[in-house]
């Protein structure tokens, strides 16, 4: 791992020299507009509001907050399970997917995909899929989609570090390199594929690079705790690819400050390792840049965390507000074009009546 | 005059028509272009539309059936074929977790009009992994459609519906019945003849199209109902013809769909011969023809004069050996034994 606590200081010549205090904030916004939504989130499971499974993003929100930015706002964009962050960095209405974890019919798939299940046509956000590695191949058919249209797009595809142990990951990367497709393979690279360190689990884990010269592919690696260190490598790496040289392999280097799940002890890892990595903090580092370089006040960016917390809270007031979804509901969507006789599961015709 | 035609043109017929309709409409799988396909279906078919719209794979199921689901979501309406529906097991996180339920799971947002299809059952002497008749394990799954056509016609038809459908639809060939049609009439029953047997070409309908949910009735009878679907239904009918000589009168239903299944059609029809037979190629546990039998009994359990038979694969893995595989698949001897027992004439 090669994080390291220096600011970003030695950038000049990057794609995100070309950032003002303006666009710089507002990704401070997106990153703490996240931490507190995750927060709230956390809040609202052990409330037993949320139920299910839920994985907080507290801790890696500057690779979604970094990668988007420097994509273009209809770049289609997919992801593992662990989705919140990349659904409120695509724009996401917080409120829509708070209410999806309340399982209400406000919710962005009216309550019928849960925390690990969000999606967002209107933001080009394909899904945050549950089976580790399944959304790869989704990805390169995005990719493909993109190709067979010729269309301007890149696709960005983000797997945790567990995936890359995956046949569906290899399947995925084998197909992008030989058609040259439009995606970049993003690994969020948290160290923790649940309670399996890297090393653990994956073969030339501190070499992450081979994977890609596997299948001739480029590779990226950046310091996923610095957001503007994200900006730059995903700036480039996308106009790469936009210029038509084909998929990419980018190494994120991240660390979830919580548990894998809202149920984990977390015996696998120390409170000093956790607390080393918290010092990273890539909410902090990009506050400690706009307060030295003077591109903010301290109290601009206690407004700005005071929005994002009164956005966290909205979501919460309007996800509890919500209607529950009817159980009619649970019988739309099923099929676009429904059919006839269809059994709905009624043990006894009028069963519900 | 009734078209010569195998069935496999007929499948081929049934994409290009929807290829030259629909610019989206692509094919993608194993040996499809320019080998011409493993069982020559997409025969001429990137000669035709080009390397870009017919798409060699490497062998790598779950790559391109997965991406085959994530270019439906984007807007493209993927033909996905597996040159055999066995070989769709490596893939069944992205046929059946990801196709079916995205609809549902985005609440709506994102639909995947993609059509799985390849061959389906036994091929004749593959061994078991080669074998597998996969209708059962995938037919109940929400969120998919699942066709399986006994004849060209059907074939045609329901290819260029799956095709235009906006649902994720399984569409089970059989490589047995390819070459059906080579020889002319020699290749089928007599209750196929005329035009029951082939498809119209584009020149005469270009929008010959097959709803999902009509069952075709094969044979009409008197005596006892026969289901079928798919190869199974030939033997349903080779079935009939002995039958007949002995004079029990059989009614032969092809559902033609699984999902939906226009189970109307059958009722209608047990309740006018009192005795029923279901035949399917599957495990008989938890079946199809389990299924079909489960709502003939809700349905119409006061015009049955018999319990329901149901003929089915053998519940053992398939045989290599050809004597013995013919034994465990649902043959017409089976199904013979099984209709004389029904009506009290064993």
């Amino acid at each position: 791992m090669t994080i390291t606590s220096e600011p970003d200081t030695h950038t000049s010549g990057q794609p995100s020299d070309r950032l003002d205090a303006a666009a710089l904030l507002s990704m401070l916004g997106e990153m703490l507009l996240i931490r507190r939504f995750e927060e709230r989130c956390a809040q609202s499971y052990q409330q037993a509001k949320i139920g299910g499974f839920c994985h907080l993003y507290i801790g890696q929100e500057a690779v979604a907050v970094g990668s988007i930015s420097a994509l273009r706002d209809d770049d289609p964009i997919i992801t593992a399970y662990r989705d919140h962050g990349h659904a409120l960095a695509r724009g996401m209405d917080p409120r829509l997917a708070m209410a999806e974890m309340f399982g209400k019919v406000t919710g962005c798939s009216k309550g019928k995909g849960g925390s690990m299940h969000l999606f967002d046509k209107e933001h080009h956000m394909y899904g945050g899929h549950a089976i580790v590695g399944g959304q790869c191949p989704l990805g390169v058919g995005i990719a493909f989609g993109i190709q067979y249209q010729q269309e301007d797009k890149v696709c960005v595809c983000y797997l945790g570090d567990g995936a890359l142990n995956q046949g569906a990951f290899h399947e995925a990367m084998n197909l992008a390199a030989i058609w040259k497709l439009p995606i970049l393979f993003v690994v969020e690279n948290n160290q923790y594929s649940m309670g399996t360190h890297i090393a653990r689990g994956t073969s030339m884990a501190d070499d992450l690079s081979v994977k890609a010269g596997a299948y001739g592919m480029r590779y990226a690696e950046c310091d996923g705790m610095g957001v503007l260190k994200v900006y730059d490598c995903f700036a480039k790496a996308a106009e790469q690819t936009r210029a038509g040289e084909g998929p990419c392999l980018i190494n994120v280097e991240t660390y979830r400050f919580k548990g894998h799940s809202m149920s984990d002890p977390q015996k696998y890892r120390t409170k000093e390792e956790v607390a080393e990595f918290e010092e990273h903090d890539c909410i902090q580092r990009l506050r400690r840049r706009l307060l030295d370089r003077h591109l903010a006040t301290e109290e601009q960016i206690l407004d700005l965390d005071e929005k994002a917390k009164k956005l966290a809270l909205e979501a919460v007031k309007f996800a509890e507000e919500s209607p529950a979804t009817p159980v009619e509901e649970m019988f739309t969507d099923v099929y676009s074009q429904p059919f006839e006789p269809y059994r709905r599961g009624e043990a006894a015709e009028g069963f519900r009546e | 005059m009734t078209r010569k035609i195998q069935f496999r043109e007929a499948l081929n017929e049934a994409m290009c028509e929807e290829m030259e309709r629909d610019e989206r409409v692509f094919l993608m799988g194993e040996e499809v272009a320019y080998y011409n396909g493993a069982y020559k279906v997409s025969q001429g078919m990137l000669e035709r539309f080009g390397a870009r719209r017919v798409v060699d794979t490497p062998i790598s199921e779950t790559g391109f059936a997965g991406l085959g689901v994530g270019a439906a979501m984007y807007g493209l309406r993927p033909i996905i074929e597996f040159m055999s529906w066995s070989f769709c097991l490596v893939a069944a996180d992205q046929i059946i977790n990801n196709a079916p339920k995205m609809l549902y799971m985005s609440g709506g947002q994102f639909k995947v009009p993609i059509v799985f299809r390849g061959n389906n059952g036994a091929g004749g002497q593959l061994g078991s992994t080669h074998s597998w008749a996969v209708e059962a394990m995938f037919a109940s799954v929400p969120g998919l459609k699942m066709a399986i056509p006994s004849t060209p016609r059907d074939g045609k038809g329901l290819l260029k519906t799956a095709i235009r459908d906006d649902d994720p639809v399984f569409f089970l060939e059989s490589e047995r019945m390819l070459g059906f049609g080579a020889r002319g009439d020699a290749d089928f029953s007599r209750y196929l003849h005329d035009d029951r047997w082939a498809p119209p070409a584009a020149e005469e309908d270009k929008e010959f199209l097959i709803p999902f949910g009509q069952a075709d009735i094969k044979k009409e009878g008197a005596d006892c109902t026969i289901v079928a679907l798919g190869r199974p239904v030939h033997f349903a009918l080779e079935a009939a013809e002995q039958l007949e000589k002995e004079g029990i009168d059989c009614e032969v239903i092809d559902p033609r769909t699984i999902r939906p299944l226009d189970i109307d059609t059958i009722v209608r029809s047990v309740r006018k011969t009192n005795y029923c037979v279901v035949v399917d190629q599957s495990w008989p546990f938890a079946s199809i023809a389990s299924e079909i039998a489960a709502q003939v009994y809700e349905q119409a359990l006061d015009d049955l004069d018999n319990k329901i038979i149901r003929v089915n694969n053998d519940d053992v893995p398939a045989p290599y050996a050809r004597n013995l595989e013919q034994e465990m698949l649902p043959n017409a001897k089976k199904i013979i034994e099984a209709v004389r027992a029904v009506t009290y004439r064993a």
